[in-house]
């Protein structure tokens, strides 16, 4: 009972801050997406660990998960509650990833529904090989991610350092960020 | 690059907020409808007597039948298309369209004698509808599938499916005017069928091209 109230109340704070982040408010965003990845890994963890994948993968089903979230974001309506939003995303990435691991039949999922009480586990996150992605994306895909996330630039910097138009950054790296995910569909495959 | 640095590069790409699903679905119902109203009034066309069969019944409840089956499946899309919406009595409403259907088809066997059974379900347009309406649903299809693509079905073989019936519940409607066979017995056999068509190449194409 205890974290079904604080689960409501996380929820109730994420649709907050998903809703002024479509309103296009960054610091929101970035928000919304921290406090939401350390409890998508755990649940990732869980049910990576319970089929005998490693941390590796489940870190990739978080990224897998955070892309999704991203590139479909237009498809929470504002004034549905944002949990079983979040969930079925985060579920329908994980069988994926188990799908084509062929461990789907091995997972009881019946976790999956609690998927966003998951709390105070360990949150150090795995160096997984995202660079081994990066790479693949073309050169200057590659800069222009690199330098937005890594290298924490502004889209304006890198606009400047790239000497293209900030339009012309903006466009690129919504492509770049479509093409990571699916390079990293794939990779799961 | 870890995953914080991933959420960066995220939160850099926010910009302004693409199109909400909801526009999406109306536009493409919308340009679906017109690409199959053109086809229809540049290839097919109205049948020569329709001002006498608008006051007949049995013309007027093809629509009921078609129309009931476009606007139960298209509420029955959308929902499929947003992650993590309940689906409730939207599953089954579409349903209504065939148990219209059944209903008429009892009525035409009370009032018809039994030896005008076998033609009236047989008609004369067999092969107009088994190909027609497939033809007539290519645009309203390939326009919802875009649609579910800027949309997250979590069940795309389900979504290209219900897409069909979509597309095939509009072409239906337009195919029933031109065609001459008005009876129930005539509808409930050779709809269904063409209309199975579309909605099992919408099930192969989603389960093909709806994945994200």
């Amino acid at each position: 009972m205890g974290y079904s109230v604080k689960r409501r109340e996380s929820e109730e704070a994420w649709a907050a801050l998903m809703r002024a982040a479509v309103n296009g408010d960054a610091g929101a965003y970035r928000q919304f997406l921290a406090s939401l990845a350390p409890v998508l890994r755990a649940t990732a963890r869980r049910n990576c660990a319970r089929v005998g994948l490693d941390g590796g993968e489940a870190e990739d089903v978080v990224q897998e998960t955070l892309l999704a979230i991203h590139l479909k974001r237009h498809t929470w309506d504002l004034d549905r509650p944002i949990g079983p939003w979040i969930t079925a995303i985060a579920r329908h990435k994980l069988i994926d990833r188990l799908r084509h691991r062929g461990r789907w039949k091995e997972l009881p999922i019946d976790d999956m529904d609690n998927i966003l009480v998951a709390e105070g586990t360990d949150n150090t996150q795995e160096r997984v090989d995202v660079d081994r992605m990066l790479d693949k994306l073309d050169g200057r895909q590659r800069d222009l991610v690199r330098s937005v996330s890594i290298e924490g630039r502004s889209v304006q910097e890198t606009a400047k350092r790239l000497n293209m138009s900030e339009g012309a950054v903006r466009v690129a790296l919504h492509r770049a960020i479509k093409g990571l995910n699916a390079l990293y569909r794939r990779g799961s495959q | 690059m870890i995953t914080d640095d991933l959420i960066t590069a995220l939160v850099a790409d926010l910009g302004i907020s693409s199109v909400r699903l909801q526009r999406t679905f109306a536009l493409a119902l919308a340009m679906g409808s017109v690409l199959a109203v053109a086809a229809f009034f540049l290839w097919i066309g109205f049948r020569p007597d329709i001002a006498q069969a608008l006051e007949t019944v049995r013309f007027l409840f093809k629509f009921v039948v078609t129309l009931s089956l476009a606007a139960t499946a298209t509420g029955f899309l959308v929902r499929l298309a947003r992650p993590g919406v309940s689906l409730g009595l939207w599953r089954w409403a579409w349903l209504v369209a065939p148990l219209l259907l059944a209903f008429a088809v009892v009525t035409e066997l009370a009032v018809m004698p039994a030896a005008t059974w076998w033609p009236r379900l047989v008609g004369s347009n067999a092969r107009a509808c088994l190909t027609l309406i497939p033809f007539l649903s290519i645009g309203p299809l390939a326009c919802t599938f875009l649609a579910l693509r800027h949309g997250a079905p979590t069940r795309p073989g389900l979504a290209g499916a219900v897409a069909g019936l979509v597309a095939s519940g509009i072409a239906a409607t337009l195919y029933a005017s031109h065609c001459t066979d008005d009876s129930p017995l005539f509808v409930a056999t050779w709809y269904p069928l063409a209309i199975g068509i579309v909605v099992l190449a919408g099930y192969v194409a989603g389960s093909r091209y709806l994945r994200w």
